[in-house]
């Protein structure tokens, strides 16, 4: 299955021609159809907007981002600041605010608030465990063409190591909505990995994310496919309903929070087959697969094996699909690294 | 804003240099402990700190989660030491636990933290402070409080980039409950900060970010507390007192030395600043009281 077909709208189809996709775990609903693809920055951004008249503690701190249209920013009034384009001090600021009893959504790229405002995220915001939001846009390869400067393959390994922040990668629109919802009851600060274009939904009838709890999206024997964000999710469904067609079960888990981690989800997944292979947008080290590792590693030795971005910076123009086709992050790659680890196939290469 | 709240502490000048002397006491003290401590800034800014906790910031030991209160930021945190031993003359902390100051097991760390009463944010990463402010000034003008924020930076620490990110938004966001002191004490850790970046016409380059800015005499307490007390001098600005300052200040073989920057004081050498204290406090008490009342003006 190709990338293109993932993030594409799928035809219209009248409820007599609508049948479940052949894969759909036995969890799920029933199928009411596709959901078409979203953005998660949008699917936060409406959310948000939405909640803003419902609460007074939140505020919206932008960066010159250009995602909250001017009707918007004029409905959410004195809820709505654009602090420019100056990330530390938004950091700063939230922190100040978070401090007065705000609860500030702060708006930006994944690559500036991991990096450029790392250390006003340290200090002023973990160190402080204050109630701030940041909202991390383009995160990992999903801003393309733009280049290695506005992509963010290092973002959840900084974020994770901070001690008290909350790290989530909401997999579709929906999980990035009900994480803003959820997000008025944390305490603490916290990090959402979110994308630029639409990207493809969970399979209808998938209930909402719990925060801090591993996602079962399907269920099996042979090997566990844990994945973050909404390509590698998908990558990971299309992967395991590959491997079902030739005897191979697989456990589908969407890890949509890297912090706390979920380790008891994992154990027990990886008892049963002892391979563990992780997917995501990011460098193999510090990410989901770092996560993954110490966890296993720790409790319950199990084999795993990381797919996400080589130890490389982009060094090709291309969109988001193109990007995640050119360096591996594909269905195609996660099946036959299955196969090679359970000896079906070809050893899988390791880096 | 709304008018200013009434004087907190009245508090002659005589009185607020009695207790800068016995802050310059403390902190002699904790350097002389096993750590050292940055006793040169501490020292420039002692005064500053003594008038903002006893005759200018709304706040008051017994309700420091007060919602109405003025909040200040120790942008400087490495003049942990000195806010310390305010923080513990104001009432906010024992005086006798001053000297746990940098030893194990206690709370008084070398750059300010939260666990300390009174100390609304951790700093010491230099360049966070103005920000920090920003966001308390903001949260009050929001809240429509007609309390203040406070931020005391040193010349150095104008080096971090944040600190100009900081300067535009507080200019453009109008907030003239913000008020930023400027620490000038001339020197950083390896020598004079003009020789690192000349900061020429100082006064100029923040008015110009929007800002209304004066300058006074850092140890001269009325001076401080009536720039300060008076704030905002203009509407719709947020304000800067630029305060000239000797490093080490009040310890004579120490002033205007870059070695005061961070100090571990001998048995001997903290014998010999002792003295210089008590020579100083002395020599106060020949001279006659001022009996200005410091305070916010109505």
């Amino acid at each position: 299955m190709s990338w293109s077909a993932l993030a594409t709208a799928p035809p219209q189809q009248t409820p007599s021609q609508q049948a479940p996709p052949p894969e759909a775990p036995s969890l799920q609903a029933p199928s009411a159809g596709p959901t078409p693809p979203e953005a998660t920055r949008t699917a936060y951004r409406d959310r948000l907007l939405a909640l803003l008249p419902t609460d007074p503690r939140l505020i919206c701190l932008d960066t010159d981002t250009g995602l909250f249209g001017a009707d918007q920013v004029a409905a959410a009034g004195r809820q709505y600041l654009d602090l420019g384009i100056a990330e530390h001090n938004l950091m700063g600021i939230a922190a100040g605010l978070a401090a007065s009893g705000r609860m500030p959504f702060v708006n930006t790229m994944a690559a500036f608030a991991a990096t450029r405002a790392l250390e006003a995220v340290k200090i002023d915001i973990a160190y402080t465990g204050l109630p701030v939001r940041i909202m991390a846009t383009h995160g990992g390869l999903a801003a393309g063409h733009l280049g290695p400067t506005h992509q963010a393959l290092e973002d959840l390994a900084v974020m994770r190591a901070l001690p008290g922040m909350t790290v989530v990668v909401p997999a579709d629109a929906a999980q990035a909505a009900a994480f803003v919802d959820r997000s008025l009851d944390l305490p603490g600060p916290l990090y959402v990995r979110l994308g630029r274009k639409a990207t493809p939904a969970l399979p209808a009838g998938t209930p909402p994310p719990v925060p801090g709890r591993a996602q079962t999206l399907r269920r099996g024997r042979d090997a566990v496919l844990a994945a973050c964000g909404p390509y590698p999710v998908q990558a990971c469904l299309a992967a395991a309903a590959e491997l079902a067609a030739e005897g191979v079960e697989c456990t589908v888990l969407n890890v949509h929070t890297l912090r706390p981690f979920d380790t008891a989800a994992l154990v027990e997944a990886a008892d049963h087959s002892g391979l563990v292979v992780t997917v995501e947008e990011h460098w193999r080290s510090g990410g989901l697969g770092g996560a993954v590792a110490e966890a296993l590693a720790e409790a319950a030795p199990a084999r795993v094996l990381r797919i996400g971005m080589p130890d490389t910076f982009t060094d090709t123009v291309g969109g988001h699909e193109h990007l995640l086709a050119h360096y591996g992050i594909t269905p195609a790659r996660v099946a036959c690294t299955v196969r090679g680890a359970l000896g079906l196939g070809p050893a899988p290469a390791i880096d | 804003m709304t008018a200013p709240a009434a004087p907190v502490l009245p508090c002659s000048t005589k009185e607020l240099a009695d207790t800068a002397r016995r802050v310059r006491e403390h902190v002699v003290d904790m350097c002389a402990g096993p750590e050292g401590g940055h006793l040169g800034g501490a020292f420039s800014s002692t005064e500053i700190l003594t008038a903002l906790y006893f005759a200018v910031l709304n706040t008051d030991p017994a309700d420091p989660a007060d919602p109405d209160r003025d909040r200040f930021v120790l942008s400087k945190g490495h003049a942990a030491v000195g806010l310390y031993a305010v923080l513990a003359e104001r009432g906010y902390l024992p005086t006798a636990e001053l000297a746990d100051y940098g030893r194990p097991g206690t709370r008084l760390m070398g750059h300010p933290v939260r666990a300390v009463p009174g100390v609304e944010m951790p700093t010491g990463s230099l360049g966070h402070g103005l920000a920090l402010a920003c966001g308390f000034a903001l949260g009050q003008r929001l809240d429509g409080r007609s309390a203040r924020s406070f931020v005391l930076m040193g010349d150095g620490e104008l080096q971090e980039g944040s600190v100009w990110e900081s300067a535009i938004a507080a200019a453009s966001l109008r907030l003239d409950n913000l008020v930023a002191v400027i620490d000038r004490n001339g020197l950083q850790l390896t020598g004079p900060t003009d020789g690192k970046a000349p900061m020429a016409r100082l006064a100029e380059r923040w008015r110009s970010f929007g800002w209304a800015v004066r300058e006074t005499d850092g140890h001269d307490p009325a001076a401080l507390v009536e720039h300060l007390g008076s704030a905002p001098w203009e509407p719709g600005r947020p304000s800067l007192l630029i305060c000239h300052t000797v490093k080490g200040r009040g310890v004579p073989f120490l002033e205007g030395r870059p070695a005061a920057h961070y100090v571990t004081l001998s048995a001997r050498n903290h014998a010999r600043a002792r003295a210089a204290l008590r020579a100083a406090a002395r020599a106060a008490a020949t001279a006659g009281e001022d009996t200005v009342t410091a305070g916010r003006p109505a």
